[in-house]
């Protein structure tokens, strides 16, 4: 009852202020979401965020390192939940409804050599999408911190 | 081991070149073991340790991670309005956590003699070139300096640079009076990459007796205690692969020429003051093999002997430096 009073609250101080997404935050997100779209915009709103997914996941294929965990069926949904996951954090207006980083991750034995496999992976796509190098290292620098949740070696 | 050395540095030279031989003709065939993310383990620096070029940073050499080792082979030239140094060595990082280093300088003074040996008709300096060989070893104590993006909380190592000066007879002479011709430096470095800024950021506290590096000996009339110096590096990302920066270190100031009260009634003759140094450069990685670093750099006054025409004073000039890596 006082969390509901706490948000209708909280909601009409939102609602005064020019804002526009009120959605709760996905709590399996894994970091906080950015402040505003600007990051968003230079990725190419949601459609270049699902071209960049499916170029990362060639290459996730294609390296020899990634390869094991991603030469399976799972490649739509991974991709769709990653989609969904960026799209988020760069708040574009999105919630992320997969599993948590640590649950979805746990057992994949991933050493950091893996975690950093997969990131040049990420920074290849993001290149050939022409997204400027400093709104990557944007996004980067909200994933670069789940290796904590991710690495188990 | 004084006599041992310099016939090692003779081996070493022969290693880095075959080394970057074999680092050059694997460039395409990219090993699982370099799976570090690109220029985060730094570049070689001058004595050997990873960092940037004037200074260590809390980086672990090499492009292996917690469960590999990383190396690699440095060259470095650097070239001052009257002096010239050459430097090669091999840095090992293990398991991203500890770092072996092994540098040799050789620090061309021709110039000098040529001038002083004209001015006074005599060879009081004897030598073309001052040597020294300096091994390293370097400890990560705490922290991921590219990873932990939400935290405030920098990498933190732990360092020493043993260092043997092999012209001990001419450092300790009159013209420049050091006291001991081999040291330790002792450091503790941090390092911080501000992911979303693109900014790499270092801070190291060294604790040294080293008069330029070591190249003129260790302790002086002045001073024959350890001092804490301050080096500071920034470091901004261009791009994956190019870095532009600037750095400044803090140097002793230990040297007074016992010459100048013995034969020149206190007259500052022969000057030994010692200034910081300071450098602007641009570090190119085109490969995880190869990385390429070109500076300006700027070391302050080294050695003036105006009378006899050495009127030097400032030595500012390029520092070029390509390292090749496992
Ligand atoms: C910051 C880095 C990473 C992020 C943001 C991330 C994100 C995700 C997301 C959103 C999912 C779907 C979760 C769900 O099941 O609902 C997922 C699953 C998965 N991820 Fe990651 N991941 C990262 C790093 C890695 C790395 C380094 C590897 C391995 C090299 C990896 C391998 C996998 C695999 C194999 C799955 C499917 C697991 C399963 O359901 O069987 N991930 N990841």
């Amino acid at each position: 009852m006082y969390k509901l009073v706490f948000s209708l609250a909280l909601s009409s101080v939102l609602l005064s202020a020019p804002m526009t997404v009120l959605a709760e935050a996905s709590p399996n997100l894994g970091n906080t979401a950015m402040e505003t779209d600007e990051v968003f915009q230079a990725f190419g709103g949601k459609t270049g965020l699902v071209n960049i997914m499916d170029d990362f996941m060639i290459n996730l294929v294609n390296d020899p390192r990634t390869k094991p965990y991603f030469d399976n069926e799972k490649q739509t949904y991974i991709k769709a939940m990653l989609v969904e996951q960026m799209c988020e954090l760069l708040n574009g207006g999105c919630r992320y409804p997969g599993r948590d980083m640590k649950s979805s991750h746990t057992g994949l034995n991933i050493n950091r050599a893996a975690f950093n496999a997969l990131v040049e992976d990420f920074q290849l796509a993001m290149d050939k999408h022409q997204v400027p190098f400093r709104a990557q290292n944007k996004l980067l620098a909200k994933l670069a911190p789940m290796y904590r949740m991710i690495e188990e070696k | 081991m004084a006599h041992s050395l310099p016939s090692l540095g003779f081996k070493l030279k022969h290693a880095v070149l075959l080394a970057c031989l074999a680092a050059s003709s694997s460039v395409i065939a990219d090993t699982s073991l370099s799976n570090k993310l690109l220029l985060t383990g730094g570049v070689s620096q001058v004595e050997g340790a990873a960092g940037g070029g004037l200074t260590p940073w809390a980086v672990i050499g090499g492009y292996g991670t917690n469960d590999e080792i990383g190396a690699n082979v440095h060259y470095t030239y650097a070239k001052t309005g009257d002096y010239k140094l050459d430097s090669y060595g091999v840095t090992v990082g293990f398991y991203d956590r500890v770092e072996l280093s092994i540098a040799e300088q050789k620090f061309d003074i021709g110039n000098l003699r040529n001038k002083v040996t004209a001015g006074l008709g005599a060879d009081v300096i004897g030598r073309d070139t001052l040597d020294q060989t300096i091994i390293g070893a370097k400890v990560r104590v705490l922290g991921e300096a590219v990873l932990d993006a939400d935290s405030w909380l920098p990498q933190v190592a732990v360092g020493l640079q043993y260092k043997r000066n092999h012209d001990d007879r001419f450092i300790k002479s009159a013209v420049i009076g050091a006291k001991s011709s081999d040291g330790v430096d002792l450091y503790v470095a941090a390092t911080k990459l501000f992911l979303s800024q693109s900014l790499l950021v270092n801070s190291t506290l060294r604790f040294t007796k080293a008069n330029q590096f070591g190249l003129l000996g260790f302790g002086g009339d002045r001073h024959d205690n350890y001092q804490p110096q301050l080096e500071l590096s920034a470091a901004y990302l261009l791009s994956k692969n190019i870095a532009i920066g600037a750095e400044y270190r803090m140097k002793p100031n230990n040297l007074r020429s016992p010459a100048n009260a013995a034969l020149f009634g206190g007259q500052k003759v022969v000057d030994l003051d010692e200034e910081d140094a300071f450098d602007l450069f641009v570090a190119y990685a085109p490969t995880k093999h190869v990385s390429l670093t070109l500076a300006y750099v700027n070391l302050g006054n080294i050695a003036t002997v105006a009378p006899v025409g050495a009127n030097y004073g400032t030595q500012d000039g390029v520092y070029a430096s390509a390292q090749f890596g496992f």
